[in-house]
């Protein structure tokens, strides 16, 4: 693409990271969660690849680290799930709720970000497990359709 | 004799479904059960500690759907994967 | 029920039989894909029509005012879940449709048949 787009991309790529981290980090005070974090952070991805050359992306996205995290997050989705064991109870119990500690603390009507149990960690997974799905299937359909031509 | 089919098929589409809103059995404003959503909007606050209350029903009262989920895109990236990669030369050969 | 109430069951129908009608009549792959993706709108559309209660607000209680009437919140968690199975289910169908323009040339349905018994 031209040197406006470019430009323009590369000049908005930090902030919407960082926007989407804060909609993945609050999702258990505004409306929001892993999901929606995880698509936010992947579009701004996905500008990037949409607006440079392919040499560049090549040399740029390694496929085997972004494999790495979607399957590391998943397997820590399910260690925080299996967690509950330690202290007898079911999986998938959110056990450090109300507790003190981390993640422990007293909702209030403002916002308080040291509350929600397992929830804030089960977020951060699944978001990061979304953005390395959805950046991984765009890269690949793309890599798929320049072989071809 | 298939555009006949097609369009016998769309109109019966068209019929059932027109006959479920004029019927008057949906109601748009006041849901005819939430006894579950009643609960959940009074005591998801202590019980979960989140004030988001549809990532407490997402992440804690249904978290086994959650976990298919990821499974779900998981997979799909799976098949992606399978769909696009290199053919050994034997393979080639036998295109 | 009075006209104005029934206004997004009807939105609702209108995008159900387009796609429908998209799905069942077109002839190029792309254009079918296209049905499907728009059937899955409207049925999730439809997921959330029937979650609203009037004059509700979001179910969040931060900065919520103090007596405030909240809308269902199940039929949410139902619609995220069926979004990103309609995204993978696209994602699947878009590459099928790759492979067989690479392989036949074509995307028109009625020239692929070499799998017809």
């Amino acid at each position: 693409m031209s040197k406006i787009v470019r430009t323009a991309a590369n000049l908005l790529f930090p902030f919407i990271l960082i926007f989407g981290f804060y909609v993945i980090v609050h999702g258990h005070l505004t409306p929001g969660g892993g999901f929606q974090g995880g698509a936010v952070m992947a579009t701004g991805l996905a500008m990037i690849i949409a607006a440079h050359n392919y040499e560049r992306i090549q040399s740029a996205f390694k496929k085997d680290l972004l494999k790495t995290l979607e399957g590391t997050a998943l397997v820590l989705f399910l260690t925080t799930a299996v967690s509950g064991f330690v202290v007898g109870k079911p999986f998938l119990t959110n056990w450090i709720v109300q507790a003190g500690g981390l993640f422990g603390g007293e909702p209030t009507v403002a916002g308080n970000l040291n509350t929600g149990g397992i929830i804030p960690l089960l977020n951060v997974f699944v978001g990061l497990e979304v953005l390395g799905a959805l950046t991984l299937i765009v890269l690949t359909m793309l890599s798929g359709a320049k072989e071809n031509s | 004799m298939k555009q006949v089919w097609t369009l016998s098929a769309v109109l019966l589409f068209a019929a059932v479904l027109t006959y479920l809103i004029a019927s008057g059995d949906l109601t748009f404003g006041q849901p005819a059960l939430a006894d579950m959503d009643n609960y959940f909007i009074e005591n998801a606050r202590e019980e979960t500690g989140a004030n988001n209350i549809v990532t407490s029903v997402v992440f804690d009262y249904r978290g086994f759907d959650t976990l298919g989920e990821a499974t779900v895109l998981f997979a799909a990236v799976l098949g992606v994967g399978s769909l696009f990669r290199k053919l050994t030369p034997e393979e080639e050969e036998a295109e | 029920m009075d006209f104005i109430n029934a206004l997004p069951y009807v939105a609702i129908v209108i995008l159900t039989l387009f796609g429908l009608t998209m799905m069942l009549t077109q002839k190029n792959l792309v254009k079918i894909i296209m049905g499907v993706v728009l059937f899955e709108a409207a049925v999730n559309l439809f997921l959330v029509t029937l979650g609203y209660r009037n004059g509700g607000i979001a179910p969040i209680y931060t900065n919520a005012p103090a007596d405030a009437v909240m809308v269902l919140p199940t039929v949410q968690a139902l619609t995220l879940t069926s979004i990103v199975i309609g995204l993978a289910t696209t994602a699947v169908l878009l590459s099928f449709a790759m492979v067989l323009y690479k392989r036949y040339g074509t995307v028109d349905v009625d020239a692929i048949k070499e799998l017809r018994g």
